[in-house]
Parts: C-alpha cells; structure tokens; sequence
C-alpha cells in the first residue's frame, strides 16, 4: 500500500517507483439523469506525475470535479480503471477506498467544510481519529499541520471564528495531518476574494515545492492555473480536450 | 476508528441537538420505567404470597397420617377389604414417629395438638381453639412481626393470642402482653383395667383384628377437669400452620410440649378404645418438617412407601407459581409495549439525525471514515441514548413502584390491615431493564445507521 512507501515526516512525502503517482486508463462516468444517461467523464487518460502541481481546467459541468472525486476514491468509475501509487481503485472494496482517503490523499474544497461545531484543532485532529492514530502521537501532529498554514495561534477558534482564507488554511492543515502523498483540490479559491485566493495558491505551491506532494487542482481559473501549476489539463462535456505545461496552454 | 474516538463524536453529537435527544431518552425512560415498575409489581405480589404462605409453615412441611384416616383428606373411604391383614394400616405411634424422624432431609417430626376449650380472662369465659406449637416455629418467620416475645422455654407455661383472638379479649391487645388466662381443659386420665368390664365384652367381636390379637386388654380413660394459668407474652398476625386440617384456626398458641403434658381427650382417643389399642399413645397426624421445599417430593414418596399416607402444599405452589408465570408475562408484554413505542422515538431521531448531518457524514467520509465508521457511530449514540434512558427509567421505575407500595399502605392503614410491599426490585432486574433497553436502542439504531452508512459520499457532499 501507499502507507508503506511513505516517510514520516511531512517534508519527505514521496511518490512511487515508476514516477506516477496517480493515473487513470479511458476511465468513464456515467449518472443516469431520468430517462437520460450523463457522461460525466468520458473516456479519460491522464497520468500525474509524484511532486507535480497539475490543474484541471475547465466550465461548469464539464467534468472535472467528478474526475478528482473519482482519483479521491469518493466514487467508482463507470469504466476503465484508476492508479494511485499504481493500486487500482476500481478494484478496491468500500474500506480499502476508505483507507485510500484516509492515509493517500488528503482533500480541500470550495466550501471549506470545516465541522463547524468543532475548534480548529478538532478539525485538524478528526483525520488522525478516522486514520487511528495513536493517542500521544496527535498534538504534534495537529501542531505541524497548523504550523504549515499559520494558524497556530488559532487552535481553539471555531471555523465561524476564522476568516474564509483562514478557514481554507484551516482545511489545508486537516487535509495535510495525516502526510498524504497526494493532494486534491476542489477550486480551492473559488470562496475566496483575489488577494486571499493568491495567498492561497502560494501556499499549495509552496507544500507542492517543500514536500514534494503531487496536486491535483479543480478550477476555472485559467490565469491562476497558468500561474501555479506546471500542467494544466482541460476538460469539456466530461472528455479531456488539452494537456501541456501551464505556460505553453497560457 | 477505535472505540473512545467513536464515543467521543457520539457525546458530541448528542450534545449538539440537547433538547431532542434528552425528550428521545426521556421517551426511552418512560418505557423502561413502565416495564420496571410493571415487573416489579409482578414480582412484589409474588414474593407477598410467597412469603404469607412460607409464613404458615406450609411448604417445607409433609402431614402423615394413617392410610386408614386418608379419607380425612376428601378421598373416597377406602373399602375396608383393601385393608386386609396381609397389608395392616400403620399405626402413626411414637415408634412411627422415630422412623419418620431418621427419613433424609427431615429435621423434625412433631404431633398436631389442638383441641376446643375454654379461656377465662379478667372473670369471663371465652370459647377458643388451642395449639401447640413446636420450637422451630420460631424460625420459620411467622413470629417475626409479632408484638411481645415467643416462648421463653419448651415447657413455659406461656400464651401467644393470635390477633382476632386478642381482639376479643381487649381492643387494646398491647395490653394484653404480660396478663395471665385460664385455660380449663379435660385431662384425660387412664382406668385400671378392672374398672372397664365393658372392655371385654367389645373385645370378642373384633377378635380378628391384628392390633387385638396379641395387645393386652386396653383400659377406658375418664375425663377430669383441669385448670393452667399461662401468662400471656406476645400478639402474632398469623398464624403458623401445625396441620393441614387446622390451618388458620388455633387461636390461642402454647408451646408444643405443655400442650402434650396436658393430656387432652383427642376425638381419636374414643376410636382407639373402640379399637382394643393398647394404652400406646397414637397420633392423629404427624407433621414432618423437611430441610428445604424441593425436598418435599422425594421425602413425601418415602413416607408413602413406609405405608403412611402423606399430604403437601406442593401442587398448590406449582399452580400458583404457574399463575404467576403467566401473571408476570402479562405485565412484561404491557411493559415492553412502552419500550417498543420508545425505540421507534430512537429511529425518529437518529433519521432526523441523518438528515440534518448529511454533508458531515460527506466530510467525514472523504477523511477517511468507512462505512463501518459511520454505521458504528450512530450506533454508539443509539446504545448511549439507551444506555441513559434504561438508567433513568430503572429510577423511575422505582419510584413508581414505591408510590404504588406507599398508596396501597395508606388504604390498607385506612383498613386497619397490616402494611406490605407490593413491589420490588432485584439486581438482576436492574441488569435486565438495563441490557433490554441498550439492547433496543441499538436494534433500533440499526436501520438509520445502515442509511448513514450508505450515504453517497459525493451527493453528501453537495447537500445543503
């Protein structure tokens, strides 16, 4: 499993032996919507490489969301299959996919979702209750994590407490407790104002240059893409349509 | 994720929506109240009857008597052919008596003595029964309650007035303890055998009888009246039984031994002399006390195979503890219906539960949390609200219980009739009351658990 190739600390997190650190092969998503059947995503192959910053671009609906939901583990592909740390997802049961979230990826979203009737140090502890992790060890876990995001002095602030670009600090820290190797973002500026939303992105680039971790990121933002990420893939009506480098797409 | 963690949510959980969960474990109490309060009514009358008659000395007690006298019991009269010489009636004569005594589980064996006579009290005559009543007595809780003392000795000269017996007496029977009475009775006393011509002339026809064959010729007795003081010393409720036939009916009670010294004419003494019996000394009945109630059976089929016939409360009490059974499930049945209606308030809640924290179940999942996870969490705040509810509701299934035992006193009080507890509550009826409401809680949890569980993580997600 991923768990075993990681290192303990977050600034030595890793990917795998053959450079990738998640793929996926013509993968497909279907909803049936009434009568009709949705192509969510449709026939998609990309493959991240461990310590890239790739962004997914693309309109509402096209399909970039359920793809990162679909790398997260969150839900199961229609077809074809998905890597992470070449471990197929499609084939794993419920609580291997459950492991998957809870100790290969960490996730931050658009809306923060934050619990808001817990502190901030709740919140960032919750992933190492879900993960088990042992009792004495979690203070200094939560402590790193908070670290990273400069929130230390805000531990026993509630999320209504905090900002909108601390609360996404906040949820950066829980996704990070429990040193994932790969992170995924869902248009992780999308709540935030422009100044805040950089300030943001200046902090995944740095946790993608100082750890080492591969980003995926959801958005619709094509000028912060261009800026932040190496890779920008865009999707429409759920197929891929471009991939390259952020500066040859821009 | 480990058990404390789960337990930890599930209190945070709980706190978060106070209001509704308290009224959804208050809902859970009322139940388990309604079945506490219901099986320890149950229980209570139960253990009063059981009591009351532990009480008359009748369920570790076997009455022999002759198989000749069995008819006594309400049997068909046996046709005197069946009781040919081949098989001769046993005598129930001190010889009898002894046998009885060395039987397994028998710790004393003990004549009824109990005769109708005349008490003079304060210079006025009362008609009354006497009995006599063994020293063991003492342990088996009839005199528990009683006002005064029981007998100082086995030959003190002493009176125990059952209670309508002391009525009659004086209203004030607390102030009868400690006055003496007068008991004028018939003593009977031996005839030489010249003085009974009448002896031999009776004797020829029943020459054939085995007990006339080879016993001396019997005397005739005459009767002189006698008189004995006894000091009074205690008031008893009830009375303990000395006898099947006389359950309930000795009014005056004196010690065993005095009442034998007394020599009072029994009915059966007539008999006997009729008979051609030696001056042997017979019973009537003996009443054989046994070590504990389940050794009734077995000590009652050895008494019959010694040729006695036997008598024993025993299936009295199975069909009164059939009653009870049934008696008991009848409550149980209401009881659990309050429990029932509660757990379908657990269900309510954990499904409101449901949907107001779908999109943290959403969360919770893309952390990490698997199905078991979240099914397990519920669960822990459905056995919590249990576990609270079954506590609470064991308090006020007490408290009923005790409002019931203080409302019946207060009528029986208005009645003039002792005090009992028509409730109680065993440890093992706090365990179960407990266990069958964490129990239910969790069975009803079950469902609503299993739909979090199942939630779609990412449609969770996008709830709002």
């Amino acid at each position: 499993m991923a768990a075993s190739v990681r290192n303990n600390s977050v600034g030595e997190m890793t990917g795998t032996s053959n450079g990738f650190a998640v793929r996926t092969e013509r993968v497909s998503r279907q909803y049936a919507m009434g009568e009709a059947l949705v192509h969510a995503v449709d026939d998609v192959s990309i493959a991240v490489r461990t310590g890239e910053f790739v962004a997914l671009l693309g309109s509402s609906g096209s399909g970039k969301s359920t793809l990162l939901n679909l790398l997260a583990g969150l839900d199961r592909p229609t077809s074809g299959a998905i890597y992470a740390h070449e471990q197929n997802l499609a084939d794993m049961s419920s609580q291997q996919l459950a492991h998957h979230r809870s100790h290969t990826v960490g996730m931050v979203f658009q809306a923060f979702n934050l619990l808001p009737r817990m502190t901030l140090e709740e919140n960032v502890e919750l992933p190492l209750r879900l993960a088990e992790v042992e009792r004495a060890e979690r203070p200094a876990r939560v402590r790193e994590a908070v670290e990273r995001v400069s929130l230390a002095a805000r531990l026993s602030h509630r999320p209504s407490e905090l900002s909108g670009g601390e609360q996404q600090r906040a949820a950066l820290a829980r996704a990070l407790v429990n040193r994932p190797t790969i992170l995924l973002a869902d248009e992780p500026t999308g709540n935030l104002d422009s100044v805040t939303g950089d300030a943001i992105m200046r902090l995944l680039q740095e946790i993608n240059r100082n750890l080492q971790m591969t980003i995926v990121m959801v958005t619709h933002d094509k000028v912060r893409a261009a800026r932040y990420a190496h890779r920008i893939i865009t999707m429409r009506d759920g197929k891929l349509v471009t991939e390259g480098a952020s500066d040859e797409i821009a | 994720m480990k058990l404390r963690d789960l337990t930890e949510l599930a209190a945070r959980n709980l706190r978060e929506a106070v209001l509704r969960n308290s009224l959804t474990t208050l809902g859970i109490a009322v139940g388990v109240a309604s079945l506490v309060a219901m099986l320890s009514l149950g229980v209570g009358l139960q253990e009063l009857a059981s009591t009351r008659l532990s009480r008359s000395g009748l369920f570790d007690a076997v009455f022999v008597t002759t198989q000749a006298n069995m008819r006594a019991f309400g049997g068909p009269p046996r046709p005197l052919a069946e009781r040919s010489s081949t098989q001769p009636a046993r005598k129930l004569d001190e010889e009898a008596r002894k046998q009885l005594a060395e039987v397994k589980n028998v710790v004393e064996v003990y004549p009824e003595v109990r005769f109708p006579t005349e008490v003079q009290f304060e210079d006025k005559p009362y008609m009354t029964t006497v009995a006599g009543i063994p020293a063991s007595a003492r342990r088996d809780g009839a005199f528990d309650e009683m006002k005064g003392s029981f007998f100082s000795g086995p030959e003190a000269k002493e009176a125990i007035l059952q209670i309508e017996f002391a009525r009659d007496l004086s209203k004030q029977t607390d102030s009868l303890i400690g006055k003496d009475l007068v008991l004028r009775y018939a003593e009977k006393q031996a005839l030489p055998a010249e003085d009974a011509p009448f002896e031999r002339a009776v004797a020829k026809p029943y020459a054939n009888h085995s007990d006339a064959d080879d016993a001396p010729a019997s005397g005739g007795f005459s009767l002189v009246p006698r008189e004995l003081r006894l000091r009074i010393i205690g008031v008893v409720e009830t009375e303990p039984a000395t006898g099947f036939g006389g359950f309930g009916r000795g009014r005056l009670l004196i010690p065993l031994q005095i009442a034998q010294n007394l020599r009072i004419a029994q009915p059966t003494d007539m008999r006997e002399m009729l008979r051609g019996n030696s001056g042997k000394p017979t019973y009537e009945t003996l009443t054989v006390r046994v070590n504990s109630p389940k050794a009734v059976q077995g000590v009652e089929d050895t008494i019959k195979g010694m040729g006695f016939g036997t008598f024993s409360i025993l299936d009295a009490t199975k069909n009164m503890m059939l009653f009870f059974t049934v008696f008991d499930s009848l409550l149980l049945i209401f009881g659990s219906l309050a429990l029932t209606v509660a757990s379908l308030g657990i269900v309510n809640t954990l499904v409101m539960a449901i949907l107001e924290r779908r999109r943290e179940i959403g969360v919770l999942k893309a952390l990490g949390a698997a199905d078991r996870d979240v099914r397990r969490l519920f669960f822990v705040e459905a056995g919590a609200m249990g576990l609270l509810g079954g506590v609470l509701g064991v308090a006020m299934g007490w408290l009923i219980g005790r409002a019931l035992t203080i409302g019946t006193n207060a009528y029986l009080k208005r009645q003039e009739l002792p005090a009992i507890d028509i409730s109680s509550i065993h440890w093992w009826m706090v365990a179960l009351a407990i266990g069958v409401s964490f129990f239910v809680s969790l069975a009803a949890g079950m469902y609503p658990a299993s739909r979090a569980a199942r939630l779609n993580p990412v449609e969770a997600l996008r709830y709002e």
